[in-house]
Order: C-alpha cells, then sequence, then structure tokens
C-alpha cells in the first residue's frame, strides 16, 4: 500500500469491466467541489421571499424595512425585473414562468423577491422585513376539476386564455383501437394515478453568479445537468452575448432530473449579480427544492385493454390527464408534450393502440419531466405494466404468464410499435424467464399459496419493461429549438495521454470514468491516461447535457467515433513512421503493427509523439492527433428488464415490507458492470420509495403537504432490501459499441412491480388496483374496503 | 462570541453569532467544506460530524456548543494522504455515486463501527438509518461498511478515527458485482 493518497495499483481494465471509479478518491475525502462550496472574493449571498398562497393577487410589496437592513446590499421584485425585461423567462415547453411574481402568486412557493445579503443569515432576516399584501383568490387543486367551466384562469397573463388547458395531444389509430376493442373478448378498465412525486437530490439548486463589470463576462457556477442549454438560454434571456456566457457546472450532489432547468433563482443570483457588481450566490433549502422545482409525473389514466379470452393481448385504449402545474415548464423534447409516454404498448405485439393526453394547469409548482422519467416512460410503463395486472386478475391468469404469452419475440426486432416507435433489440422471453428462474418464481407462488392459507399477505409482483432512452434524432428531437446531437472532442498529448472533452453532464452516474474507458476500448490506452472534462461551458464541445439516460447512447456514441477517427489519423501517422501503406497496418489494441511482421509496430503513445513532431506525413495530414464529433443518433435505445418483486402485507397495520426484488436489465454492451448495478440499485430505491413513500399531496387550499423530508418520505436503508440482480446482454444494433443507456431503468420498471405486489397480497380483500404510495395507511383503508386518495388531503 | 473548536486536529478561535449552526461554521469559516447540508429538517445525515468522538449532526448543533470541543470531518480522517479504511471500503465498494451523502455516511459509519466493530447486514442498515442516500439504494453502502470492519479488526474501538494496525493489510481488490444468471 503506498502511502502517498495515491491509489494502490489494482486491475484496470483496459476498456471495457469493472474498475473503480475515479471520481471516488476526491468524494470520500471530501474533496469535491459542489456549488455551495465555490467562494468568490466579495461573494454575496441571495435568498428568495416565497408566496404563502397557492394563488393570489399580489397588492403590494414594501421592501424598505428589507433595503434599511445594514447588511442588505440589493432587494429584487418584480417590478424591479419588470424594467430589465426580465420577470418573465421562457420554459422548456414554449411558456413562460414568472422570474419574480408581479401580477399575481400562482402557487404556494412561488417566488415573490430576492435578497441580497453579506451573508446567509442576514438575507433570511432581510426576508421577514419584507412586506406584501395579498388578495386570495380560489386556487385549482383537483387536476379533474381544472377545466370545470367555473374553474378560476390561472394564467390570465397570457392574452385571450380562458381555461386551464395546456395542451391535448394524441397519438396511435384511433379507428383501429375502436375497432379491435369492438371485437374483443375481454376489455378490461381501471382508473390509476402517478401521484406527484419529487426526485429530492441530496443536494438542492443552487448558483453561483459572477458578472465581472470590466470585461462584461458572466460566469455562472450552477447545479445544471445541461450547461450548454443553460448558456444558450442565458443569453435568450438575459440578453447578453453567449461567448461572454461561462456556464460552469461542477460537481453535483445527484440530479435525478430536477437540474434540467432554469430556476427563478438562478436568474434572480445573476440580477443580483448585476445589480451589486459582486458575485451572489444563492442555494436553495430542502423546502425551497421541494416545493418550487421540478416535481414528477402527475399523471391520472384511464386504461383500457382489450385482450382474447385467452389472454393475448389485442389492444390498449388511454387517456390520461396530466397536472401540469401554474407553468408548462417541462423539460422534454418540444415535439412531445407528452415526452415519450407514446411507448406505452410497453413490451407486447398489439393489434392497435391509441391514446389522448390532455394537459391542465393548476395552482402548484411546475415541472413534470423529472425523477428518472425518461420523458414520460415511467408513467407509461406504469400504466401497461398495471393494466396487464389488471387483466390477469379478471381473467384468474398468472401475471408472470400472461407476460410470457403477449411478449414481442426475438425475430421481430427491429420492431415498429403501433403507436411508431422502432425498438432496436431485445430478447424478452429469454429476461423474463432468467428473471423468474433467479426470483424462484414457482416456489413462491407454491408459498404463497400456503400461507394465505394461514391468512398471511404475501405478494408476489412482475413488471417487463421495455425503455426509449437516448434522445435523439435530430430531425425529430429538440428542446427550446436546440437539436439533441452532442458532441466530443478527443485530443491525444505528445506523451500518450488523453483528453476527452463532452457535453454531458455526470450528476453521480461516473462519467470520468466510463468515458474514459470507452477511449480506453477504442485506443487501447490505460482509463488513468484519460482525463475526461465537462460542465464547463468554455471548455467543451457543445451538446445538451445528461438527463433522459442520453448519456451513454449518444455522447457514449460521439466518444467512440472520436477515438475511431483518432485511430484513423494515428493509422495515418504510423503509416509514415513505418513507411507501409496504411492498407498494410493492422490494429492490435493500442498499436498498429505491419500485416505479417508483428514485431514493425509503433504504439500509439510513439504516434501521438510522432505527430507532433518533424515526422514528414502524407498530403492532406495535418499534424497532433485529435478529433471531434457531433452524434446525431439514428434512434434511440431500447433496454429492457424483467423485475419481480416479493412483498409480506402486515395484516393488522397495512405496513408492506419489500422481501425480495429481482431485477434483471438488459442494457446491450456493459461499459462498467459494476457502475450499471449501481445505477440500477438507486433505481430500484427510487421506485420503491415511489410506491411505498411519496407523494406531494394538496390540501383543498393549495397549502402542499410534503414540503420538507419530515413529510416526503424518501426511502431509508430500513425500506431497502439487498437487491439481487441478472443481466441479459442484447446489444443495441446500431450504436458504435453496442450499448444502451440505463440510468433510469430502473424507476421506470420498478414501482409496478411493488405495486402489482401489494395488490396481489392484498387478494383475499378482493382489491384489483391500489394508487401508490401504499402507505400504511392507504393499504388497511383498501383492507377495510376505503380507498384513500393519495393526491388530496380530501378523504 | 468567542469560541475554540479543535476541528480535524487544528485549533481555531472565532467570534460567532450564537445561533449559527456547527455546519455553517465549519463549512463558512473554517473552510471546511467537506460537510454538506442536504436538508433543513435533520433528516439526511449529510452534515454527520463527530463531536467529541460521537456522530452529530451538525445541522443540528450550535458552533457555541462546540466550544472547547474537538470535532473530525470527513477532512480529517485520512493520514499522510493515506484513506481511511472506511473511506477506502466505500472506494472499492462503489458506495459512493454523486459523493454527495459519502462524507456524513463515511463519519456515521465510524461512529456505528466504534459501537458494533462486527456488525451483520441489519446491525449496519440500523446504525446508518439516519443517513439518506439518494443514489445509491444503500446496498453497496452496506457492504462497503462490512468489509472496513474486517479490515479495522481488531482496532475499531471508540476512537475509531484513529486507524488501527491491520489497515496496511487491507487488500483492495475490484468489486465483485452480485451479478447472477444471464449471458454475458
Amino acid at each position: 500500500m503506498t502511502t502517498t493518497g495515491v491509489p494502490e495499483q489494482r486491475t484496470i481494465p483496459v476498456g471495457h469491466g469493472s474498475m473503480p471509479r475515479k471520481e471516488d478518491e476526491r468524494f470520500v475525502r471530501g474533496h469535491g467541489t459542489y456549488v455551495d462550496d465555490v467562494v468568490l472574493p466579495g461573494m454575496l449571498h441571495g435568498a428568495v421571499l416565497r408566496s404563502p398562497h397557492a394563488h393570489a393577487r399580489l397588492v403590494s410589496i414594501d421592501t424598505s424595512a428589507a433595503m434599511a437592513h445594514p447588511k442588505v446590499r440589493a432587494v429584487v421584485t418584480g417590478q424591479t425585473l419588470e424594467g430589465l425585461n426580465l420577470s418573465w423567462m421562457p420554459t422548456l415547453s414554449h411558456d413562460v414562468q414568472a422570474v419574480l411574481a408581479t401580477d399575481k402568486v400562482r402557487f404556494q412557493g412561488q417566488e415573490v423577491a430576492f435578497v441580497v445579503a453579506e451573508d446567509r443569515y442576514a438575507a433570511r432576516d432581510a426576508l421577514e422585513l419584507i412586506d406584501v399584501e395579498y388578495e386570495p383568490l380560489p386556487p385549482v387543486v383537483d387536476a379533474h376539476r381544472a377545466l370545470d367551466t367555473d374553474a378560476p384562469v390561472i394564467r390570465d397573463d397570457v392574452e385571450g386564455r380562458t381555461d386551464n388547458r395546456v395542451f391535448d395531444w394524441e397519438t396511435g389509430d384511433r379507428a383501429a383501437t375502436d375497432d379491435v376493442f369492438t371485437r374483443a373478448d375481454v376489455v378490461v378498465e381501471q382508473d390509476m394515478l402517478y401521484p406527484r412525486v419529487h426526485p429530492a437530490p441530496l443536494e438542492t439548486c443552487g448558483a453561483v453568479a459572477d458578472m465581472d463589470a470590466v470585461t462584461g463576462k458572466l460566469t455562472v457556477w450552477t447545479t445544471s445537468q445541461a450547461p450548454h442549454a443553460h448558456r444558450t438560454l442565458y443569453a435568450l434571456v438575459a440578453g447578453l452575448p453567449e461567448h461572454k456566457i461561462r456556464v460552469i457546472a461542477p460537481d453535483i450532489g445527484g440530479g435525478f432530473g430536477n437540474k434540467v432547468g432554469i430556476y427563478p433563482g438562478y436568474v434572480c443570483a445573476v440580477v443580483g449579480s448585476i445589480l451589486t457588481g459582486k458575485p451572489v450566490k444563492w442555494v436553495e433549502d430542502r423546502s425551497e427544492n421541494l416545493m418550487s422545482t421540478s416535481f414528477a409525473r402527475d399523471y391520472h389514466m384511464h386504461g383500457e385493454i382489450a385482450a382474447s379470452r385467452d389472454g393475448t393481448i389485442l389492444g390498449l385504449r388511454v387517456r390520461v390527464l396530466a397536472d401540469h402545474g401554474a407553468f408548462n415548464g417541462t423539460a422534454q423534447p418540444s415535439k412531445y408534450p407528452a415526452g415519450f409516454f407514446g411507448v406505452f404498448t410497453g413490451s407486447y405485439d398489439l393489434q392497435a393502440a391509441h391514446c389522448e393526453v390532455t394537459g391542465v394547469y393548476t395552482n402548484k409548482a411546475p415541472g413534470g419531466v423529472a425523477y428518472a422519467c425518461s420523458f414520460r416512460i415511467t408513467e407509461a410503463v406504469y400504466l401497461v405494466e398495471r393494466m396487464v395486472d389488471v387483466l390477469a386478475h379478471d381473467l384468474g391468469l398468472d401475471p408472470a404468464r400472461l407476460r410470457e404469452h403477449n411478449l414481442l419475440r426475438p425475430s421481430q426486432f427491429p420492431y415498429r410499435s403501433k403507436t411508431g416507435w422502432e425498438y432496436d433489440s431485445g430478447d424478452y422471453p429469454r429476461t423474463l424467464r432468467t428473471a423468474l428462474e433467479l426470483a424462484h418464481y414457482d416456489d413462491l407462488r407454491a408459498e404463497q399459496h400456503r400461507r394465505r392459507d394461514r391468512g398471511e399477505l404475501m405478494g408476489i409482483g412482475v413488471s417487463f419493461f421495455t425503455e426509449a432512452v437516448g434522445a435523439g434524432p435530430r430531425k425529430h428531437m429538440d428542446i427550446a429549438g436546440l437539436g439533441m446531437a452532442d458532441g466530443a472532442e478527443l485530443r491525444v498529448h505528445p506523451t500518450g495521454k488523453a483528453v476527452l472533452r463532452l457535453s454531458v453532464q455526470t450528476q453521480g452516474q461516473g462519467h470520468e470514468t466510463t468515458f474514459a474507458q470507452i477511449v480506453a476500448e477504442e485506443l487501447g490506452i490505460s482509463p488513468a491516461d484519460v482525463d475526461v472534462v465537462h460542465g464547463d461551458t468554455d471548455q467543451t464541445p457543445y451538446g445538451l447535457g445528461t438527463y433522459g439516460s442520453r448519456s451513454t447512447p449518444v455522447s457514449g456514441a460521439a466518444t467512440a467515433v472520436v477515438a475511431r477517427r483518432v485511430r484513423d489519423k494515428a493509422r495515418l501517422v504510423a503509416s509514415a513512421m513505418l513507411e507501409v501503406d496504411p492498407g498494410d497496418l493492422e490494429w492490435e489494441k493500442g498499436r498498429f503493427a505491419v500485416r505479417g511482421d508483428p514485431d514493425s509496430a509503433r504504439t500509439i503513445s510513439e504516434i501521438a509523439l510522432a505527430a507532433h513532431s518533424d515526422l514528414d506525413l502524407p498530403e492532406g495530414v495535418e499534424g497532433h492527433l485529435d478529433a471531434s464529433c457531433v452524434y446525431n443518433p439514428p434512434n434511440l435505445t431500447y433496454p429492457f428488464g424483467a423485475y419481480v418483486c416479493v412483498v409480506d402485507v402486515d395484516p393488522d397495520t397495512g405496513q408492506v415490507r419489500v422481501r425480495d426484488f429481482v431485477a434483471v436489465d438488459d442494457c446491450g454492451v456493459r461499459i462498467n458492470p459494476m457502475i450499471v448495478e449501481g445505477q440500477i440499485h438507486g433505481g430500484l430505491a427510487d421506485g420503491v420509495g415511489m410506491a411505498l413513500m411519496q407523494v406531494m399531496a394538496f390540501d383543498e387550499d393549495g397549502n402542499h403537504l410534503g414540503g420538507s423530508f419530515m413529510d416526503y418520505l424518501l426511502p431509508t436503508t430500513m425500506e431497502c432490501p439487498s437487491w439481487r440482480l441478472g443481466q441479459t446482454v442484447t446489444p443495441s444494433p446500431h450504436h458504435p459499441i453496442g450499448a444502451k443507456g440505463v440510468g433510469e431503468s430502473a424507476t421506470v420498471g420498478s414501482p409496478a412491480a411493488v405495486v402489482n405486489a401489494v395488490v396481489d397480497a392484498l387478494k383475499p380483500y378482493g382489491v384489483r388496483h391500489l394508487d401508490m404510495p401504499l402507505t400504511p395507511a392507504v393499504v388497511w383503508r383498501a383492507m377495510q374496503g376505503r380507498p384513500l386518495r393519495t393526491d388530496l388531503a380530501i378523504t | 462570541m468567542r469560541i475554540t473548536v479543535t476541528v480535524d486536529g487544528t485549533r481555531y478561535t472565532d467570534e460567532v453569532e450564537p445561533r449559527t449552526l456547527l455546519v455553517h461554521h465549519l463549512r463558512e469559516r473554517l473552510g471546511k467544506v467537506g460537510t454538506v447540508v442536504g436538508c433543513d429538517t435533520s433528516n439526511c445525515g449529510a452534515c454527520t460530524v463527530h463531536l467529541d468522538g460521537q456522530s452529530v449532526k451538525a445541522c443540528s448543533v450550535l458552533a457555541v456548543q462546540a466550544d472547547g470541543s474537538e470535532v473530525t470531518t470527513i477532512e480529517g480522517l485520512a493520514r499522510d494522504g493515506e484513506l481511511h479504511p472506511v473511506q477506502r471500503a466505500f472506494q472499492d465498494n462503489h458506495a459512493l455515486q454523486c459523493g454527495f451523502c459519502t462524507p456524513g455516511m463515511i463519519m456515521q459509519s465510524l461512529d456505528l463501527l466504534s459501537d458494533n466493530p462486527d456488525p451483520d447486514d441489519e446491525a449496519v442498515r440500523e446504525g446508518l438509518e439516519g443517513n439518506l442516500c439518494r443514489c445509491t439504494g444503500y446496498q453497496n453502502i452496506v457492504r462497503a461498511v462490512r468489509e472496513a470492519a474486517q479490515h479495522m479488526r481488531p482496532g475499531a474501538g471508540p476512537k475509531a478515527e484513529q486507524r488501527g494496525e491491520s489497515t496496511a493489510a487491507a487488500t483492495a481488490t475490484a468489486p465483485s458485482p452480485s451479478t447472477a444468471g444471464g449471458v454475458e
């Protein structure tokens, strides 16, 4: 063991395979650099005053007492921002959002004023000194009432708007679907709610904005999953030239989709810095994070499934009411107002499918797309996997066998779904079989049978999901007009060490390690010798960032492509060095050798040095060893998986305990299996948390009832079982290294498995469906035959 | 108020407001930003440090309450640049991803190991119940703590931050993922 702080030599694969993370050394020592760790000379601190009302007209704001506070440097209100034309900002969904309220407040926790002070305590003190007079208005809380003719119009800032409708959207073939339903032996229906939850990264959102009045350059350290997109949006919002904006996403303490969009606090920090001429730090607290930043889900779904009597699924028909809150801030490709919900046909071979989605405004915070949803695939998978279980319930069939019967077959890939998605590859039956064997499914059913006879409640839940990740083809997918292709740049230094610059932004997913491994695999140099640079818009190529599990599909592909371009150039350099035709060279991992003369070879290191030397290079070959690329993916990648959850339910209290959870994921080629498994573990914990504990409910006045960790519960060590993982490998045929995304799979696939298990356990009580979260109260009430609505504090 | 706190072996004397939280004193006055804040209701444990050898959530202690005390943070664990066995075990077992809960998690793990030098899975889970993690699903953390316990035996006494002799014998290996079934 060394004593120098350098980790001892371990077996590190030159390429794909499990290896310890390069990131860990700084994190285990407390040497990461997160936004709140950033300290600049003269830095001031900002704090946001928030609305106590869900819906109220702003009558007046008196900031004089706050301004008089000796440590306060600035107090910003909506009126201040109006003067700068900054009181509203564009969202990622072609809507606008109030930065600081000017006319009225539209959700509890909305930003009303911003104080800049010498320290964070003083800033908070000064918030208390601001006097705001509100005239309360009736709020719209229940999405089902949002389109009532007498519902108050929330968005009266938009000229001509007379209701709370955000959009209507549909996909699939309505006539064909109706026809299938008319002919089917069996039609089952079920209402279900995917309740409003929150990604709650352990680090909240924050920024340090530094406007240099001399150079005119704005630098923003920020919790951003998409720093380049943020830079462009700052340019559009603030009217600053883009080359004078530098966005730096340092280490991020988890994102989970919470840190994709721009929040009013960031803009306020920028304004605060412009007004004071000093750097301004704004870091929200947990309550602010939960109450005002991007929520997830809130889909009220009505599913119908048509089948023949033997359990052959024929069609799916779905209606969704989507609660978007007061501003449509959904972070998703702009042509997809309901994200990729269109993949709701799941893993099954149907004759027809149709769905329609209506989005509505309510007096709640904006958001919707977050928390590892892959643009609404969480909702899509939950819908279809619950519906299949409801069908199994009604037909008296085993839910695993019913799935087996209906899964797409390997020979059907690439498969064009009835809603137009082209699944790239899959061997679903094998993956389901692997999971059922690992879970000892048949033994579990036998055990359940025995225990039911004793009055014990044991449930087994299965879910099989198909994900769609890696947005996406430029032609179809853009965010705020920015095409979803991502850049990569690779430069090999003269001494053979390399630097890879990426547009994506890790928030813990291990990019610094795995992207170095991709380069290592392609060039045969150690991952330790590849520095991965990301997060600094001055230093990295343009791209749209990390969310939707798109890093591996898009930037992973870009990385393999640039490495291959470097290799192609290295071949030309090597041919000059060895004085042979490039076609006579053979690539062996890490070197080019002359065909038939393996002793005549040059390593990538030697080639790198030569490329920087006085060596005569062939016509058209410039010196140096580098390449760049913009990767425009031809399609998404479609990872999939089979999950089995086993629960015990206490018949006296309704308490659910997850006893076992088996997850078999197939994400194609695994770059670093250790990291893939860690991603899955985390996602499974999300799933258990959502299924059993998490909801952001509201009372009839629009009060947020999940505004802190006292009420908004996250799973601890005690709620999570030891996960049992398996895998199959079905590579993506269109991806340069056959890898699919995976980060969100477990969050997408697991909630249905847990709910299916609990509903299965409650079969003796005649329970057919229960809405999440399955808290003891919800389960107990269901056992009493008195179901509880989980999203409203109205029983 | 004037307080003197020894943090990671260094004595600091400062004038602080009585209401200043220990975590802010550590971060903002002393520059010990390795300890982080994850909530405002004392639930998450991201700010866990040792106060006179016992773990505390530094967001729920006033700096003035630490007057005359010894505080150990994540930044004080490594000796001569060498990782503490718990730090090493977290790295070896992929027990961290974003790294934000990690400092508090490691400090709490040390506290747990000083109470119970050889905990089973259940004891580790109970011992870490006050520390939230959003990334790992906890399993690799449990594995890391149990492995650290093996590397620290004997010597995981009350002064757990003072590493046991057996540290140097720690054999670090690449993690063996709990994969089963299927085709590679």
